[in-house]
């Protein structure tokens, strides 16, 4: 241990990190609203053409962006660690960050494609 | 007969249990925090999806809400909010906490570091919801 | 209330092995007894085999930690009618090889302490006229976490380092994070070529145990996410402006 390397961790961490932040400050009212109170009826949705309105905003696509791609690597990491330590999967290390930070990188490419074709 | 080991003795050597998280409350408690993760992953799955049928058409937005307003996708949305809020929570009580003394180099009381989180929380939460309802 | 209190106590013989198993003994409840008190009246009057470690009774010399009714305490620092009406189990150090009864094996521990360097590294050989000065600034910056005691409960707490041996630790790490933080240290490079290898701060996973259960408010899980901040910086820093190792 003493003369080995420096882990290159800290890239996916920082994803991790910062994408906590977003997940913490904006999914619940996400899923409050488009989760819960929208579809149960207790609130009235605002309906197709005022939704798509919204979204396609300049803002609300980088809005989007940043949120759906941080929490993506947020939720890879710490289903990574959760997969090696909780289940005890350790010895499937390399195999579970393949799936986890490859199906982030997947998430990302469908939310850019999504978000230009919206 | 007691097998003589006076110049190796044998140390027992616990193993940890598979379930070591259903121990104690305090670990289980660390096992959810960290399945958070998981609900979120699917949240952001969702809301791609969402995209996709805005995109589509509004047949197909029909389609999606349609699906959404069944039982077991609001009791599924329902526990996702739980998993939520207690990260959320637990965010906000440890990380700022870290980066404050990080930043300081000297201990600052939990009210300084973690209560200016729950007032942006709470704020940003406004903001949101007041573009959801098609206010702003 | 009962005059009496049942404590069961984890047994092992390494002359014997297989599992360790509980034996139940009844001692005195006394209102200021702490449970290394029911230890030594078992040791003194019932059964002078059973075997652990104590030295100072005043919770600072860090020997007598143990798992009482599954969670890592000093054992001199619990009052035993906390626990009343029992009975109370006691075992040894979760995650560590037991040795006999209530002792466990530190030198896997010790040797890992020592990797980190816990001592004021110098690269100079400034040799200063008196002692070195130091502002009440530059000491609390680091004298939390200068409390350790060794006393290896957060060890215990941690489940990381029950699944990872080679873990490197809370107390080591939080010990590497005093001295990275001294004014008087020069030997920061050194401590974070050690402490960000995956064994070191990127194993943990913020269980945060380790304060929970530090006698001295030490708060190890806090040095080890500063470290994680610190050693992102330098990831960055050696990113952006490659250098050669010297």
């Amino acid at each position: 241990m003493s003369a080995g390397k420096r882990s290159n961790e800290p890239l996916v961490w920082l994803l991790f990190g910062v994408g906590g932040f977003f997940a913490a400050f904006f999914l619940p009212v996400h899923v409050l609203f488009y989760g819960l109170l929208f579809p149960s009826g207790l609130v009235h949705a605002p309906g197709y053409q005022a939704t798509l309105a919204l979204v396609r905003h300049p803002l609300a696509r980088l809005y989007l962006f940043a949120l759906l791609t941080l929490c993506f690597f947020h939720a890879a990491h710490r289903m990574r660690l959760t997969m090696s330590d909780v289940l005890n999967l350790r010895h499937l290390n390399t195999v579970l960050a393949f799936l986890c930070y490859g199906g982030a990188i997947v998430g990302t490419v469908f939310t850019v494609w999504l978000l230009m074709t919206v | 007969m007691p097998q003589y080991t006076q110049y190796q003795p044998k140390a027992y050597r616990p193993r940890m249990s598979a379930y070591w998280y259903l121990d104690q409350w305090r670990y289980l408690r660390y096992a959810l925090r960290e399945a958070s993760s998981f609900f979120v992953a699917y949240f952001c799955v969702l809301t791609l999806v969402q995209l996709a049928a805005l995109g589509t058409s509004a047949t197909r937005y029909a389609q999606f809400e349609a699906c959404m307003g069944s039982p077991v996708m609001i009791i599924i949305n329902a526990i996702a909010l739980a998993f939520f809020l207690l990260h959320a929570i637990t965010w906000f009580n440890l990380v700022p906490r870290v980066a404050m003394r990080q930043m300081l180099g000297r201990p600052t009381p939990d009210a300084i570091s973690s209560g200016p989180n729950y007032l942006l929380w709470f704020g940003a939460t406004v903001i949101l919801a007041l573009f959801f309802l098609g206010v702003l | 209330m009962s005059d009496t209190i049942i404590l069961e106590v984890a047994r092992f013989n390494p002359e014997r092995g297989g599992e360790p198993s509980y034996e139940s003994f009844e001692v005195p409840l006394r209102p200021d007894w702490m449970v290394l008190d029911g230890l030594n009246h078992i040791k003194d009057q019932l059964d002078g085999s059973l075997t652990f470690r104590w030295s100072c009774r005043m919770g600072i010399c860090g020997s007598c930690g143990m798992m009482i009714n599954g969670v890592p305490t000093l054992t001199c620092e619990s009052l035993l009618i906390n626990y009343a009406p029992g009975p109370v189990r006691v075992g040894p150090l979760d995650h560590f090889p037991v040795v006999k009864d209530l002792v466990v094996d530190l030198d896997d521990f010790l040797a890992k302490l020592q990797k980190v360097r816990p001592w004021v590294v110098r690269k100079d050989d400034f040799k200063p006229p008196r002692e070195f000065m130091q502002s009440p600034a530059q000491l609390e910056a680091f004298h939390q976490f200068s409390l350790c005691i060794n006393c290896t409960l957060c060890y215990a707490a941690c489940p990381v380092s029950g699944l990872d041996p080679n873990f490197l630790g809370p107390a080591a790490i939080a010990l590497a994070h005093r001295y990275n933080l001294d004014s008087r240290d020069q030997g920061v490079e050194d401590r974070l070529d050690i402490v960000s290898q995956h064994e070191g701060i990127w194993d943990c996973t913020v269980v945060g145990e380790c304060s929970v259960v530090c006698p001295k408010n030490v708060d190890p899980s806090l040095a080890i996410q500063q470290l994680k901040l610190t050693a992102t910086k330098e990831w960055f820093k050696s990113f952006l402006l490659p250098r050669g190792k010297h």
